[in-house]
């Protein structure tokens, strides 16, 4: 069997595979179906300073090839994160995870991931300067390059651990973010973010998202992703870790192709609860398939 | 949570737009009544969650309305055909608080997910009155299947064509010690201001996958955050709280 071990932003994993943020919760409704050991390790959902209850329902609608979601960030915020969920995720999970922040000023980031990563079972922090579904925060951090690198700074100033970026791509130039987050000193980058979108009703007449708009997600914005991808990672010289409508074993070795480390793995999660075992137990023949021993060999292979 | 492949084995009109499904395959994992399954279509992202009518060791019925393409597609579907489901989601109804003489009180689709509790009411000998409101006459379905359970069955229509006119309000039975209710929102409000008891009630929502774990179907209630798909479909009447 190949190779399936990448190293992280100085972290080892058995694999690349990641299920995405605001997809697996903090992991143990997907402990009760699989063992979630098998993972690279997990982003776990969302979290702020302070506790949000998000947007107002209905949040998901249906879409060709994918989904929107509204949710707005809904998480116990990072003091019960830390005295509830991680101690129970604890149980079921004996890797490291990845703490994922959001936040709605400089010092919300810095407060959230200086928690965080004072917790030993986190291993990397990712910084989401991209949820689309939050008015005045998130996105518009991830929206403009000094934003972003003033949100990057002030987080590594108070943490120890590798700190990822989380990109939107709904922006003009996505490289010129990752450029200015590399020069703030982070140490990976990861995207897409889900991509504005709408639906609307035909027969109320009304958006079908009662927030209107929301994170489109799928297998639909999979060649979106890998695009910003390869123009990331041709561009920075830390880890990417590439996400957007990965659902297939193959979807995962073209991400690597061109030029993530690590994949996410998002939507899929809800479709198919089992998807990220899936993915791994199907990586080893496609591998085979496309004459791959080491995965580590593939990354940015695309020129 | 078990994901399985059900063999449809019956897929019928009962009514116009609302069809009755049999889904074969593994059941053992349908632990409530008033649980709910979430089907995979061919050509459809997300799955769809339909309450479970009744269900024994080998088979699931489902009856739901055609509102749109995902249940249209469902409606067209062949005997023999397969499909991807999870089964076993949500809480269900506490049974233990029905008292002697519970009431079910059901509003159009939302009739289904208290067959199968209105038989395990009987089987646990309680006096079972149910109420089962439709806007028409034309409407109407089930009434005989609840009759055959030993249900005292009362029905409503909203036009009055057919049983009580007016809502499932309006057919109170004088005596009842709990209720038991699914159906649409504006119901949901009327029972929640004028039953006599407390009770539960099922409600409805758009779903991510249906687990738990994606927050889309979050509600606020008096003891916190609660997501419709796995702390619910049901809830205590005295933990609703009415947003609208």
């Amino acid at each position: 069997m190949g190779d399936l071990s990448v190293n992280l932003c100085g972290l080892e994993i058995d694999n690349p595979i990641i299920p995405a943020s605001g997809t697996f919760g903090f992991g143990y409704e997907f402990a009760e179906l699989y063992d979630i050991n098998c993972l690279g390790t997990f982003s776990f959902k969302g979290t702020t300073k302070d506790a949000r209850f998000g947007n107002p329902t209905p949040r998901i609608a249906e879409c060709t090839a994918g989904m929107i979601n509204a949710v707005g960030l809904q998480n116990p915020g990072v003091e019960k994160v830390i005295s509830e969920e991680l101690p129970q995720l604890k149980k079921c999970f004996n890797k490291k995870v990845m703490a994922n922040v959001s936040g709605f000023a400089v010092e919300d980031y810095a407060y959230t991931c200086e928690q965080l990563d004072k917790q030993s079972q986190v291993g990397w922090l990712e910084v989401n300067v991209s949820c689309p579904n939050v008015h005045g925060g998130g996105m518009s951090f991830g929206t403009s390059p000094e934003a972003a690198a003033e949100v990057v700074r002030a987080v590594k100033a108070v943490t120890t651990k590798a700190v990822i970026v989380k990109l939107s791509p709904n922006v003009t130039d996505i490289v010129a973010i990752a450029k200015a987050c590399e020069e703030a000193g982070a140490d990976g980058i990861s995207l897409i973010n889900t991509m504005l979108g709408m639906r609307i009703d035909l027969k109320t007449r009304k958006p079908v998202i009662a927030n209107k708009m929301g994170g489109f997600s799928g297998p639909a914005i999979f060649p979106v992703a890998v695009r910003m991808v390869y123009q990331v990672a041709n561009a920075v010289n830390i880890p990417v870790i590439g996400m957007g409508g990965v659902s297939t074993a193959e979807d995962v070795i073209e991400m690597m192709l061109a030029g993530a480390t690590a994949v996410e793995v998002g939507a899929a999660n809800l479709i198919n609860p089992y998807a990220c075992r899936d993915i791994i137990n199907d990586l080893p023949a496609a591998m085979d398939k496309y004459g791959i021993d080491n995965l580590k060999d593939i990354i940015g292979g695309v020129k | 949570m078990k994901q399985g492949i059900f063999k449809i084995s019956q897929n019928e009109k009962l009514v116009e737009n609302v069809y009755k499904m049999v889904l074969v395959g593994d059941t053992s994992d349908i632990t409530a009544c008033g649980q709910f399954i979430n089907i995979q279509l061919d050509g459809l992202y997300l799955r769809r969650p339909i309450s479970v009518c009744d269900c024994d060791d080998t088979s699931v019925t489902i009856i739901y309305k055609v509102v749109g393409k995902g249940t249209e597609q469902m409606s067209k579907m062949a005997v023999g055909e397969t499909v991807d489901v999870l089964t076993g989601l949500g809480n269900g109804y506490d049974l233990s608080l029905s008292g002697d003489k519970p009431l079910l009180l059901g509003g159009g689709v939302g009739v289904p997910p208290l067959y199968m509790l209105a038989k395990e009411l009987k089987k646990q000998g309680k006096e079972v009155s149910v109420i089962l409101g439709f806007n028409t006459a034309s409407e109407v379905f089930y009434e005989n299947e609840f009759k055959a359970l030993g249900c005292d069955v009362t029905v409503t229509t909203v036009d009055g064509s057919y049983g009580v006119k007016g809502f499932v309000t309006n057919a109170y039975p004088d005596e009842y010690t709990y209720f038991y209710t699914c159906g649409p929102e504006p119901m949901l409000k009327a029972i929640y201001k004028t039953a006599k008891t407390s009770g539960q009630m099922s409600f409805e929502e758009r779903m991510g996958w249906g687990v738990g774990a994606c927050m889309g179907c979050s509600c606020k209630t008096m003891t916190g955050y609660k997501r419709i798909c796995k702390d619910g479909p049901v809830m205590q009447k005295e933990e609703i709280l009415w947003e609208t």
